[in-house]
């Protein structure tokens, strides 16, 4: 044993940092209960969302954050800012990494002023169209996923208390979109966006069904980004989270579009070995891994990675071969999910890894190819996937501003009319995507390539790729349908559209009704 | 030409459009529902006016509930309503263009 | 000039206005608005209204038009002519074509249709479909009746259901039929059209029958889907080997041109005119698939 007068004889004692005296047996601590007994005595679970409400120090005008891993079968959102309500809090800032269609409950919350603000990527649904007619004072924030990582990571966005669904926690806190000990059927794969909101929030709530025994490893989000767990019955509706994204389209129109992109791609002079891809969602950009696939076994090019939003069509590939590793943000279908859990090389990644503009080795800056859906693309190849013709907000950023910026080349694919909506217009609704990150539209009925991409529209050239100017689609579309009327808007301001920097890129403003 | 009982054509569909003629004795009264009517809703009511004129269709009550029709299909939709309320067919007499 | 390809003849429901609209998009040599089985009886007429309506005023490009009208018999088919015939932008395909006089038949409508509107007297073309026993043992007459058929087809479902039989995978029971058709469309100098093919979703199913009637001869097929597009006109364009090879035959005829010489002759071996005919079919359609630049040059 060590005294003090050891202690004051080690030479350059003044040089050596975090030493606390001389030890002393009261120091060891034994503890000899076991795992099973430590797990049930101390651990991060409380007894009611209430308390665990009361423990984070919530108070009125804070900003609390959800995430959308489990797409329209969230049952988080809507429960979480009822009990809140209950509860008699007010003018709470709601940032949900997104919010779809399912959320429509909080029109309520606003009208009577819990809610005072929201932060999104998007919007769908009945809440949408009632933020499009004024619903709210203050305007919604519109942030690319990469753009609001990066708002948090700078402490811009700052997160009060964040709630956060998980599909498996441990008592201390290891959270993930899978359980690999007590499968309840409700898993989402990834948790990227909800992992960042656990890293930077003053106090990160857990809300689970199912509580697994320590350590719930691979994890997620780490428990020492957790401060307090609170069991639900239930959290989200399996069928809800997984729907709609992925099944492969019959749709001759969307397979034409998607052939035509693979195409390009062969062409751009990107496909060759050790290539990067993403894909985004929508049937066609979805249908593109597709002919990818098809492309790769004839040429023998194997992918070095693919990144973004996963799901079943990527798997496929990666366990082919064709892709050697898959960076996952957000899995789209229980393919990918399951992919995440069973295979070594599918890495789950945060919001901020997949798409910050704070991280120069940012997994979008790797790309070589992003596909994309739009909902309109003008003249100048600014792209909206935020606001429909109609000028309603209908639809969420993503990652299309970051991936676009962030890839040698990003490709848009989508029909050039829907029913008798042009897609490609003089200008369009809502700038979300400048046209200087836009390379290559196509259509079912033309192929425009960015006219500042000299090398690249001289590779689709070559190849044969007929092309056309951005202009004719935009003359073709308005032969079929007619010139559509500009939509009448009040002066109001109901929607703030952030670029991926969060510099203002455009707003949304009121409809008329 | 009077509508004398009521027709429809057309269905639901996206880029279809149901149209309805009915017979009434005042002014020729139209409905219209569109899906893209605050882009197109003017444009609808000039093709429907225009087609019921060539068809001198002057009362009656015309409903449209368009889902994105193109300006032929909604001509070709309301043509056929109005053959049917009248129980007659279409004249395609004449020269071609 | 080139030679007007029929390897992809698309079948489009008449009365879908999303269908008719996007027709073309996708790349068919033709596409034939139906106007006949695809349309239920009391659809008949906002169909032909519809397809006529689009007719006028959509812009199809390139692609060659077909309307299948309904039986002439029925007074549904007289009214299709008039409208479609008076577009004058479109070949008529007539259905259940069992004789000769049908076909003199509605060349006398369609005729008697031109001369009213104005349009040029013949310049209607039409197309006749067979599809009964009956109609095969006749298809000498009917690709004979008239200057306006540009093509006759072969329609299976009716033609195996008058046979007493069904369509099998290897289609030996539309052998007979298939190859009549073929022998009476080459008599007569107008091109075969084979029958549709059900099943989309097997894509080698349909991959073995259009390698089948392509070497029976057929100049393309009927099709229901896009999807079906790309295989049948990547079986038809000629492969790299082929082109190669005639042009290299055209190469030798020239040469022997020059020299004056009656005899061609290409490696040694002895060039026989019906190869030299292939030859340029070959290339014809090479270069009207846009396999071969058109500044490439092959002889006559």
């Amino acid at each position: 044993m060590v005294d003090e007068k050891t202690l004051q004889n080690i030479p350059h004692l003044d040089m050596l940092d975090a030493l606390h005296g001389p030890f002393v047996p009261e120091h060891a601590i034994k503890d000899s209960k076991t795992l099973a007994q430590r797990e049930k005595l101390s651990n991060k679970v409380v007894g009611s969302f209430e308390e665990a409400v009361r423990l984070s120090g919530l108070r009125d005008g804070m900003t609390i954050s959800f995430h959308h891993h489990f797409r329209s079968g969230d049952q988080i959102v809507n429960r979480v800012v009822d009990k809140l309500a209950e509860m008699g809090f007010r003018d709470l800032t709601l940032a949900a990494s997104s919010l779809t269609d399912i959320h429509a409950p909080l029109i309520r919350h606003i009208q009577s002023g819990v809610i005072r603000r929201i932060e999104t990527s998007g919007l769908r649904g009945a809440l949408a169209n009632a933020v499009s007619n004024g619903l709210m004072d203050i305007p919604v924030v519109f942030r690319s996923h990469g753009g609001r990582a990066y708002a948090i990571e700078q402490g811009e966005l700052s997160i009060d208390v964040a709630f956060l669904g998980a599909p498996s926690c441990d008592p201390y806190g290891n959270a993930n979109g899978y359980s690999r000990d007590r499968d309840t059927g409700v898993i989402c794969g990834s948790m990227g966006y909800a992992k960042v909101d656990a890293q930077y929030a003053k106090k990160t709530v857990i809300l689970t069904n199912n509580l697994v025994p320590y350590p719930n490893a691979p994890f997620g989000i780490p428990e020492s980004d957790v401060d307090y767990i609170v069991l639900m019955d239930e959290i989200g509706d399996p069928d809800g989270i997984m729907k709609g994204a992925t099944r492969f389209t019959q749709n001759p129109k969307e397979l034409l579009i998607a052939q035509r992109a693979a195409d390009v791609i062969y062409a751009s002079g990107r496909f060759q070995n050790g290539f990067s891809m993403q894909m985004g969602s929508g049937g066609a950009s979805l249908a593109v891994a597709r002919y990818l696939r098809e492309m790769m076994l004839k040429s023998g090019v194997k992918a070095s990675f693919a990144l973004g939003g996963i799901t079943g069509s990527i798997v496929d590939m990666h366990e082919e071969g064709l892709i050697k590793k898959i960076l996952d943000v957000q899995s789209f279908d229980l393919k990918a999910a399951q992919s995440l859990k069973n295979n070594r090389f599918h890495q789950q990644i945060s919001a901020s890894y997949y798409a910050s503009p704070s991280n120069p080795g940012t997994a979008v800056n790797q790309l070589d190819v992003v596909v994309l859906s739009a909902l309109e693309v003008d003249c100048n190849y600014d792209v909206n996937v935020l606001t429909g013709s109609d000028g309603i907000i209908r639809g969420a950023i993503g990652g299309h501003p970051d991936t676009a910026a962030g890839a040698s080349v990003a490709i848009v694919v989508a029909p050039l009319i829907r029913g008798r909506i042009p897609t490609v217009v003089e200008k369009v609704g809502t700038v979300v995507t400048p046209g200087k990150t836009v390379d290559v539209i196509v259509t079912d009925q033309g192929i425009a390539v960015n006219p500042h991409r000299i090398n690249l529209t001289r590779n689709l050239r070559e190849a044969g790729i007929p092309l056309c100017s951005i202009e004719e689609l935009k003359e073709k579309a308005e032969r079929i349908v007619g010139k559509p009327k500009p939509i009448p808007y009040t002066d109001r301001v109901v929607g703030v559209v952030a670029y991926r920097d969060n510099t203002v890129i455009d707003v949304i403003r009121q409809v008329k009704p | 030409m009077e509508i004398c009982k009521s027709a429809v054509a057309g269905t639901l569909e996206s880029s279809d459009a149901q149209i309805w003629v009915e017979p009434g004795d005042g002014e020729l009264e139209l409905f219209i529902d569109s899906v893209v009517e605050k882009q197109y809703g003017e444009e609808i009511r000039r093709v429907v006016l225009e087609t019921a004129a060539s068809m001198q269709v002057e009362h009656g009550r015309i409903t449209v509930v368009d889902k994105g029709a193109l300006n032929c299909t909604l001509r070709a939709r309301l043509l056929t309503a109005i053959c049917r309320a009248g129980e007659i067919s279409y004249d395609f007499g004449g020269r071609a263009e | 000039m080139k030679k007007r390809l029929r390897r992809t003849m698309l079948y489009v429901p008449g009365n879908s206005p999303g269908m008719i609209r996007d027709a073309h998009i996708y790349g068919s040599d033709s596409v034939m608005f139906d106007l006949e089985d695809s349309v239920s009886p009391q659809e008949k007429d906002s169909a032909r209204l519809l397809v006529y309506n689009a007719l006028r005023s959509l812009d199809y490009g390139d692609t060659e038009l077909v309307v299948r009208v309904n039986d002439l018999r029925s007074p549904q088919g007289i009214q299709d002519l008039e409208a479609m015939v008076r577009t004058g932008k479109v070949i008529i395909r007539l259905p259940k074509t069992e004789c000769a006089a049908d076909v003199e038949e509605c060349e006398r409508e369609i005729l008697r249709i031109e001369r009213e509107s104005g349009l040029p007297e013949g310049s209607t073309h039409m197309m006749a479909a067979i599809e009964s026993a009956k109609g095969v043992l006749n298809a000498k007459e009917i690709a004979f009746a008239s200057e306006r058929l540009i093509g006759i087809a072969i329609g299976a479902e009716d033609y195996v259901t008058d046979l007493k039989t069904n369509r099998s995978a290897g289609g030996i029971e539309l052998l007979f039929g298939r190859s009549m058709v073929l022998l009476a469309a080459r008599a007569a100098g107008i091109d075969a059209i084979d029958t549709v093919y059900s099943d989309i979703n097997n894509e080698e199913g349909f991959r073995e029958e259009v390698r089948l009637i392509k070497q029976l001869g057929f100049d393309g097929k009927s099709i229901i889907n896009p999807r079906q597009i790309g295989p049948v006109h990547e079986i038809y364009t000629p492969s790299e080997k082929e082109i190669e090879k005639s042009l290299r035959i055209m190469e030798a005829i020239e040469e022997a041109h020059r020299k004056g010489s009656g005899v061609i002759s290409l490696n040694g071996k002895m060039i026989d005119k019906p190869v030299v005919e292939r030859a340029r079919c070959l290339l014809e359609r090479a270069q009207a698939a846009g396999a071969l630049k058109e500044d490439e040059s092959y002889g006559g």
